[in-house]
């Protein structure tokens, strides 16, 4: 649904509220041709905040270039970013697409994400489920991805995209990736004319199998950026999630050099072979192992899918192992106690780390002799052992495994 | 300044600030003196001197109903009736036993419970009624309202588990009936907790009832032949024994499974806890703790039993509310006892009637202040809850942050005695900061509460030198408690207004030595 050919109809609503909502709140917003504005307002937080949050009401419609409405807002303790976004939603549904916007307080934005950091773990959070944001920094995955694909619900996209834009400003993350899964294409281009503008590290796009999808989307990314005066780099992590998309892995690799890294999604992926995810993985093996030959073909890291059983921690560990051993850096996570689990599977054990930094010492030894040749004991170390010994070092260091 | 009945309530000053008023429900009150400042005088109450020769020489006090065994005990105006609340939200016998004093006729009763709960809302169908006159116990939900709108006749009088008994020895509460309701009892009286299908485990809240009352009546859902053993309640002290045909509602006396939380957030401060008990050096051989059953507890004991098995370290006794948790605990021989106050899940129940490492106890033995020391004092760490803590540590359980009541107190006053008080509390709920500027209603002194657990930080009170330098070095998030509130404000878009309180008093918050520690105002 296009919001800007739709129709303008004078009343529309927006969020969520009730008994079991958290954070959130629900707006109800009807234009009116005179009469100027008028707010009701129901909120579990009134006797400390209702005033503020009438004070904000007023700004945001200011701000949109609303005149006349009546506002019915119901708030379930909605932090600043969630009521801008509810409020700014209910009134474009409304017909109220001025293009104006009112953006919460700027956090300020962490340090641009180097393209080779760290990629072990990556928080997916609803979209449209404000009330996990604030706290998301604490559990301290590596990156955390605001979804817009599959969590949230097709007719709540237009909602969802705002709510995350002002996410993406407001809220402190810590040095966590900021990153963004847009919609398919078309729809992603939508979600990337919203969101792009505050700065997200890194764009997912799903269900990719070509790699004219990358460039559509690099090339989108890239005209907002300069809308929008940024410099920084915004990262592209493709994910092949079909039979198609895997065959292509290379090409997509390579179809822009802001791709970062490649992942799978395994549940499509099986989906679409139409047989049955196990715990072993023994069906998408080959899938797996392609996205990784296909990553470090292109010079990318390899990020592995989710493990959906939040419950199963020894199940996520066993498949974290496997997973760092085929060659892949990270995993999604589905749930914050998932985060520490996965840190430890694709952490070098201590015997590799010591067997490497032996070999980095030598290494380092021989080129201060200008020796051409790395030997370790009595044994000679080739060139490409001396490279990974090199960079498991670096992961290492950057793991916090070594001092 | 008046009170409800539009009489002229004179307030003081107390140590800490806060205006209480000098006189509630027509007694002389003293102004919360400082933590051991107050000291006691005069010799503990007593019930009137009674004699076999007015009771059957077979032991068989049966009476035929609650309205019989009232009118035998003498019930008239004015009375005070007590209840324990070991059958929580499940309990029938306090309604049952105030709608029969209702029949009767009664009217300005004075409702004692050892606390109350929702399912007690007909109580104030009572109090309109003018059967009850006001309520000195716990009150939350619809009770709770119903007195901070000002509308009971008397002031609410809210104390902790052991000020309960205090207030009953010391004489300063006279109960003139109390109605014990009893999951196993014989015909002479004698009674216990922790067994027949409306089991609760201990019956400890009813000690002090019937020790102290002059009449006492026993009602149970589950009549065994004399003896009932083991019994907790003495038959000697009871004068009528009613059978019903149900106490409680099993269902919601016990869960049948008490749940840890899944809040990752909660989670974190769990786990936190249980760090900070290792990195202290509390966390030893023959150490003691004390948890609830709310979820963040409940998952802080499964933290630290799993550090005590690393680190090879046993404790020599817990303290109850008991949980699966606890027992599983005693059963895997990581405790040597369990020193339980009450009762909350079914395995909990099933371990006190058949362990005997697993001990009821009563708030004298726990909790009392005006006694010769009491448990409390002995647990090495406790972990407890509360609405709100301000940034001189002081501690609000009883009320929201606007003023209505919310919450018992417990033995939450009574457990900062213990060496180590740990506030474990997420930072905001929903937009609500937790840390505040001053808290709205002072349920603990700031001297008592060491340790604030956030799920953004530790905060030590800077009195416990001792406690900061044993965590210095440690990885523990600590941080001073101004800066978690300054983070929290932040993300909640500024401080919260203060919300206005009315200035009518309508319950006052005891401390444990029965001084008056804060005055809890009416809400519009």
């Amino acid at each position: 649904m296009n919001s800007l050919e739709a129709k303008p109809s004078p009343s529309a609503e927006a969020g969520h509220w009730g008994a079991e909502v958290r954070s959130d709140l629900h707006v109800a917003f009807e234009g009116r041709d005179s009469g100027g504005v008028e707010i009701l307002l129901e909120s579990r937080v009134a006797p400390y905040y209702g005033s503020a949050i009438l004070g904000q009401t007023r700004e945001v419609l200011a701000a949109l270039g609303v005149e006349h409405a009546r506002v019915t807002i119901h708030d379930e303790g909605a932090l600043p970013f969630t009521i801008g976004a509810r409020i700014e939603a209910a009134a474009r549904r409304a017909g109220h697409a001025s293009g104006k916007r009112w953006l919460p307080e700027q956090h300020p934005l962490p340090q641009p994400s180097p393209k080779e950091r760290l990629r072990r773990s990556r928080l997916y959070l609803p979209g449209s489920e404000p009330k996990y944001f604030i706290n998301a920094l604490l559990h301290a995955p590596d990156a955390v991805i605001l979804d817009l694909e599959d969590s949230v619900h097709r007719d709540e996209k237009d909602v969802a995209r705002i709510l995350v834009r002002n996410t993406l400003r407001a809220v402190d993350f810590g040095s966590c990736e900021r990153m963004v899964r847009i919609n398919q294409l078309p729809l992603g281009l939508e979600d990337l004319a919203e969101v792009i503008g505050e700065s997200p590290d890194l764009i997912l796009i799903p269900k990719v199998e070509r790699p004219e999808q990358v460039a559509e989307v690099d090339r989108m990314i890239g005209e907002m950026k300069t809308r929008h005066w940024i410099t920084r780099p915004i990262w592209i992590m493709p994910i092949l999630e079909s039979a198609l998309g895997i065959e292509n892995a290379l090409a997509i690799a390579t179809a822009s050099e802001n791709v970062v890294a490649l992942t799978i999604g395994i549940e499509d992926y099986t989906a679409d072979l139409g047989v049955v995810k196990t715990p072993e993985g023994r069906e998408s093996l080959y899938a797996r192992s392609r996205v990784v030959n296909a990553a470090h073909a292109a010079g990318l890291q390899a990020i592995d899918s989710v493990y959906g059983d939040v419950a199963d921690l020894d199940g996520l560990r066993r498949w974290g192992e496997a997973s760092r051993a085929m060659g892949f850096e990270g995993m999604g996570c589905v749930h914050p106690g998932q985060i520490r689990v996965i840190h430890e599977a694709f952490r070098p054990t201590a015997a590799e780390i010591e067997k490497a930094q032996n070999i980095v010492a030598a290494f380092e030894e021989a080129q201060s002799k200008g020796l051409a040749v790395v030997s370790l004991g009595s044994k000679m170390i080739d060139p490409p052992v001396v490279q990974r010994a090199l960079k498991l070092v670096e992961r290492a260091k950057a793991m916090g495994a070594i001092s | 300044m008046s009170d409800i009945s539009g009489e002229r309530v004179e307030l003081a000053r107390n140590a800490v600030g806060r205006a209480v008023p000098v006189m509630v429900n027509g007694k002389p009150q003293i102004p919360f003196l400082g933590v051991g400042k107050f000291q006691p005088h005069g010799r503990k109450a007593a019930p009137a001197i009674s004699s076999n020769k007015d009771f059957p020489d077979t032991g068989d006090k049966r009476v035929p109903d609650l309205e019989t065994a009232l009118r035998q005990c003498g019930l008239g105006d004015g009375m005070v009736i007590s209840n324990h609340h070991h059958l929580r939200d499940g309990d029938k016998v306090a309604l049952m036993a105030l709608q029969a004093a209702a029949r009767i006729g009664a009217k300005d009763l004075m409702w004692f419970p050892s606390a109350s709960f929702p399912s007690q809302e007909g109580a104030i169908k009572l109090m309109e009624k003018g059967v009850i006159h006001h309520i000195e116990g716990s009150m939350n939900g619809p009770l709770g309202d119903y007195c901070t709108q000002g509308k009971m006749r008397g002031m609410g009088v809210l104390r902790s588990h052991g000020g309960r008994y205090q207030a009953i020895q010391d004489g300063e509460v006279h109960i003139d009936i109390a109605v014990i309701a009893a999951p196993a009892a014989d015909f002479f009286g004698n009674a216990d907790g922790s067994h027949g299908k409306s089991a609760c485990g201990s019956l400890g809240f009813a000690v002090a009832d019937s020790t102290y009352a002059d009449h006492v009546i026993v009602v149970t859902d589950n009549l065994v032949p004399f003896p009932c053993v083991p019994w907790q309640i003495e038959g000697n002290k009871v004068d009528c024994v009613v059978e019903v045909e149900s106490i409680g509602d099993p269902e919601k006396i016990v869960s049948g499974t008490t749940q840890i939380t899944r809040s990752p957030d909660r989670l974190r401060i769990a786990e936190f806890v249980a760090k900070f008990l290792r990195e202290a050096g509390i966390m030893k051989n023959g150490f003691s703790f004390q948890a609830g059953a709310g979820g963040i507890a409940l998952a802080f004991v499964q933290y630290l039993k799993q550090m005590m098995k690393e680190d090879g370290v046993k404790a020599r006794f817990v303290r109850g509310g008991s949980t699966k948790y606890l027992v599983e605990l005693l059963q895997e021989g990581l405790t040597d006892y369990i020193l339980d106050g009450q009762t909350f899940d079914l395995d909990g129940v099933k371990s006190i009637a058949n362990d005997p490492r697993h001990v009821a106890t009563s708030p004298f033995t726990s909790y009392n202040y005006h006694g010769k020391g009491n448990f409390a004092s002995l647990v090495d760490a406790v972990i407890l809850g509360a609405t709100e803590v301000d940034v001189n540590f002081n501690a609000n359980v009883v009320t929201h942050s606007d003023g209505r009541l919310l919450h018992g107190i417990g033995g939450w006053q009574n457990c900062l005695f213990s060496g180590c008080s740990i506030l474990a509390l997420p930072s905001f709920r929903d937009r609500i900061p937790v840390i505040v500027d001053e808290v709205t209603t002072m349920t603990g002194p700031g001297e008592m509460i060491d340790v604030v657990v956030t799920e953004r930080g530790i905060a030590i009170n800077p009195r416990r030198t001792d406690l900061l330098d044993a965590v210095k070095g440690s990885k523990l998030p600590v941080r001073p408690i101004q800066d978690i509130k300054a983070e929290v404000e932040k993300i909640c878009g500024g401080k919260p207004a203060r919300p206005r309180l009315g200035d009518r008093p309508c319950a006052v918050v005891k401390w444990v030595d029965g001084t008056v520690l804060d005055t809890v105002w009416q809400v519009s």
